[in-house]
C-alpha cells in the first residue's frame, strides 16, 4: 500500500487514527464501516474504574466547532480487559490504549491490569480537561509529566504514548520532559478548555463549568503546537485537532507528524475519513511522493 | 460504504404551523416508526447534523416535521424542492410492536414521530388512539387524523387531562419531559406497558461518543443507539414513589 508509514517499530498501512473518545471501541462504526481501512483506533479513553461520566448537557456547538464534557464515561480497565478486548483484538488495525487516571498509583494499576491485552500502543492521557481527576493536572506542568511517563515506562514494556493538552504555556517543555521520561511517542492535542454560557437561561451551559473544544475552530492551534513539539522533540509525534480531509492530514505531516488521529470529524461527515487514504494516494501520485515519510516535518 | 449517507432530494417542504416545517425528501432508505436520521444540508457550518424523527415514510421517501430553533434548523427550512441533503440513518430503535389497544401519547414537536408509528399500527390492524398536544395551533390536522383510529387534540391545555388509561393496553408517548413523566405513572398506576421517546443532544447518532447518554434504572445507556425508545419506568424511576 502507497500510503504505508512505519510509526515506531509498527506498520500502520495509512497514517490515519480514531481519535480516542470519538470512536467508541470501534464496534459502532464496525457496523456502518469497513474500519479496517484506517490505520488505527484510539479506543474510548478508559480509567482503573468504571466511570458514569458527567451529568447535564455533554455536546455544545460553536461556530466552527463542539464543545464536549463526556467526563470520560467507560466500563473501566477490568471490562475492556475481560469482555471488549477478546471481541476486537483481532483487526487489522494498529490497536492505541488510552487510559486516564486521577493518581500516579490509579494509572499504574490500571497499566498492570492490562499487560496481558497484547495492545501496540499504550497512549497516556495526561490531558482531559473534562474531569477534576482526569489526568490534565500531569500534563501541564514538564515535572509532573516527567515524572508520571517516568514511573509508567518502569511499569510497562508497552510502546508508551503520551498525549499532551494545548492548555499550557510551552508545549515543547512538556514534551521534552516526557521524552526524558522515556516516551517512545507523543500525541497532541487534546480538547482546548473552553466555555459557554446559555443566554436564555443565563446559566452557564456545562455543570462542570469548562468543557473540551474541539472540531476545525482548533486546527491551527494543533499545527502550531505540532510544529513546536517537533521541534522540541526527537521522537514520533501523532497530530489531532480538526483534521477532516487529505489536505489537512498533509499539513500536519509537513509540521512534523508521522501520524494522524481523527475524531470530530467522524460526526459530521463519516464517509468523507474513510475516503482519505485513497485521497492521499492520489495526492502522492500527482506529487510524486513515494512515501509519506518524505514529507514528516519538510517545513 | 457508510450508514446510508446518501444525498436526498427534497420532494416538498412547506411550513404548517408557526416555525413548524414538513419536509419530504427522497430516499432508499426504509426507517422504523420512532427512528431517525442526522439530517445536514451545509458544507462546514453548523457541524453536525440535526437529529430529526420520522414523520412519515413510505416507498422511495421519508417525511420529517421540524422546528425551527437555530442555524441547522434555520437552514434546513430554506431548502427548495430539488434541493440535496444528506440523511444518516436511520438511527435509534424505534418504538416496539405493542399489541392491543394502544394510546400514543404526545406534546409538541414530539407529536411527529407518532404520526408514523400510529399509521403503522392502524395498518396492522390494531385499534390507535392519538392524543396530541399542541402550545397555539395543530399542525398537519388531517395527516394526524388519518393516522390513527380515534385522534384527539388538545390545544394549549395539558394532554393528559381527563384522560382514562385504564382503557388501553399500551401506551406510546414522545414529548416534553414532565409530560411523560405524567403519562408512565398513570400507565404504572394503571398496570400497563409505557414507552418513551428521549430527545438529546447528539454528535455520531451510532453509540460511538456518548454525548447523549441518558441515565436509566440499569445505568448509563445510549439515547442514540440503545434509545430514543425507552421503556418507560426505565426512564422515570429516580423516585420510587413518583410511579407507585
Amino acid at each position: 500500500m502507497k500510503t504505508k508509514i512505519k510509526f515506531l517499530d509498527l506498520e500502520l498501512k495509512n497514517p490515519i487514527i480514531a481519535a480516542s473518545g470519538t470512536f467508541g471501541f470501534g464496534e459502532e462504526y464496525a457496523e456502518h464501516y469497513d474500519i479496517e481501512k484506517l490505520g488505527g483506533i484510539s479506543y474510548k479513553g478508559l480509567t482503573l474504574d468504571p466511570r458514569d461520566g458527567n451529568d447535564g448537557i455533554r455536546v455544545w456547538e460553536t461556530p466552527a466547532g463542539m464543545m464536549n464534557s463526556v467526563g470520560l464515561e467507560n466500563p473501566g480497565v477490568d471490562a475492556f480487559a475481560r469482555k471488549i478486548w477478546p471481541r476486537i483484538q483481532d483487526r487489522n488495525l494498529i490497536s492505541v490504549v488510552n487510559l486516564g487516571g486521577s493518581t500516579l498509583e490509579t494509572y499504574l494499576e490500571g497499566i498492570r491490569r492490562l499487560e496481558h491485552c497484547d495492545y501496540d500502543i499504550l497512549e497516556l492521557n495526561i490531558s482531559c480537561p473534562n474531569v477534576k481527576a482526569g489526568g490534565m493536572a500531569f500534563g501541564t506542568e514538564a515535572k509532573s509529566a516527567e515524572r508520571i511517563t517516568r514511573a509508567v515506562r518502569m511499569t510497562t514494556q508497552k510502546r508508551l504514548m503520551v498525549k499532551l493538552s494545548p492548555n499550557v504555556g510551552n508545549i515543547g517543555e512538556i514534551a521534552k520532559a516526557c521524552q526524558a521520561g522515556g516516551a517512545d511517542a507523543i500525541s497532541l492535542i487534546n480538547t482546548v478548555q473552553a466555555m459557554a454560557i446559555d443566554t436564555k437561561s443565563r446559566e452557564i451551559v456545562f455543570n462542570n463549568t469548562y468543557a473540551g473544544l474541539s472540531g476545525p475552530a482548533i486546527r491551527p492551534i494543533a499545527l502550531r503546537m505540532v510544529h513546536q513539539t517537533a521541534k522540541a522533540v526527537n521522537i514520533p509525534i501523532v497530530g489531532m485537532g480538526g483534521i477532516s480531509n487529505a489536505d489537512e492530514v498533509i499539513q500536519f505531516l509537513m509540521a512534523g507528524a508521522s501520524a494522524v488521529q481523527i475524531g470530530t470529524a467522524f460526526f459530521t461527515n463519516p464517509d468523507q475519513i474513510f475516503q482519505i487514504p485513497t485521497e492521499l494516494e492520489m495526492w502522492m501520485e500527482k506529487e510524486g511522493v513515494q512515501s509519506l515519510e518524505e514529507i514528516i516535518g519538510i517545513v | 460504504m457508510g450508514v446510508d449517507g446518501t444525498a436526498g432530494n427534497v420532494l416538498s417542504i412547506q411550513e404548517v404551523g408557526e416555525a413548524i416545517v414538513h419536509l419530504t425528501v427522497a430516499t432508499e432508505t426504509r426507517p422504523n416508526p420512532g427512528q431517525f436520521y442526522l439530517l445536514r444540508a451545509w458544507q462546514e457550518a453548523p457541524l453536525l447534523g440535526r437529529p430529526i424523527s420520522v414523520f412519515d415514510y413510505s416507498e422511495g421517501k421519508v417525511e420529517f416535521v421540524f422546528k425551527i430553533v437555530g442555524k441547522g434548523t434555520e437552514i434546513l427550512a430554506k431548502l427548495k424542492v430539488n434541493d440535496k441533503l444528506q440523511l444518516q440513518g436511520p438511527f435509534g430503535n424505534g418504538f416496539p410492536e405493542v399489541e392491543g389497544k394502544i394510546l400514543l401519547i404526545g406534546g409538541g414537536l414530539g407529536n411527529a414521530p407518532l404520526h408514523a408509528t400510529a399509521k403503522v399500527l392502524k395498518a396492522k390492524g390494531q385499534e390507535v388512539d392519538l392524543r396530541l398536544g399542541f402550545a397555539e395551533k395543530i399542525y398537519l390536522e388531517k395527516e394526524f387524523n388519518q393516522a390513527a383510529t380515534n385522534t384527539q387534540f388538545v390545544v394549549g391545555g395539558l394532554v393528559t387531562n381527563g384522560l382514562n388509561i385504564r382503557d388501553y393496553d399500551a401506551v406510546l408517548t414522545c414529548g416534553p419531559h414532565p409530560m411523560m413523566e405524567a403519562v408512565v405513572k398513570m400507565a404504572h398506576q394503571a398496570g400497563i406497558p409505557s414507552y418513551v421517546s428521549i430527545e438529546k443532544r447528539m454528535a455520531c447518532g451510532i453509540g460511538a461518543c456518548l454525548v447523549c447518554t441518558c441515565k436509566t434504572k440499569s445505568g448509563n445507556k445510549k439515547t442514540c443507539k440503545d434509545g430514543p425508545v425507552f421503556e418507560g419506568e426505565e426512564i422515570f424511576y429516580e423516585d420510587e414513589d413518583k410511579i407507585s
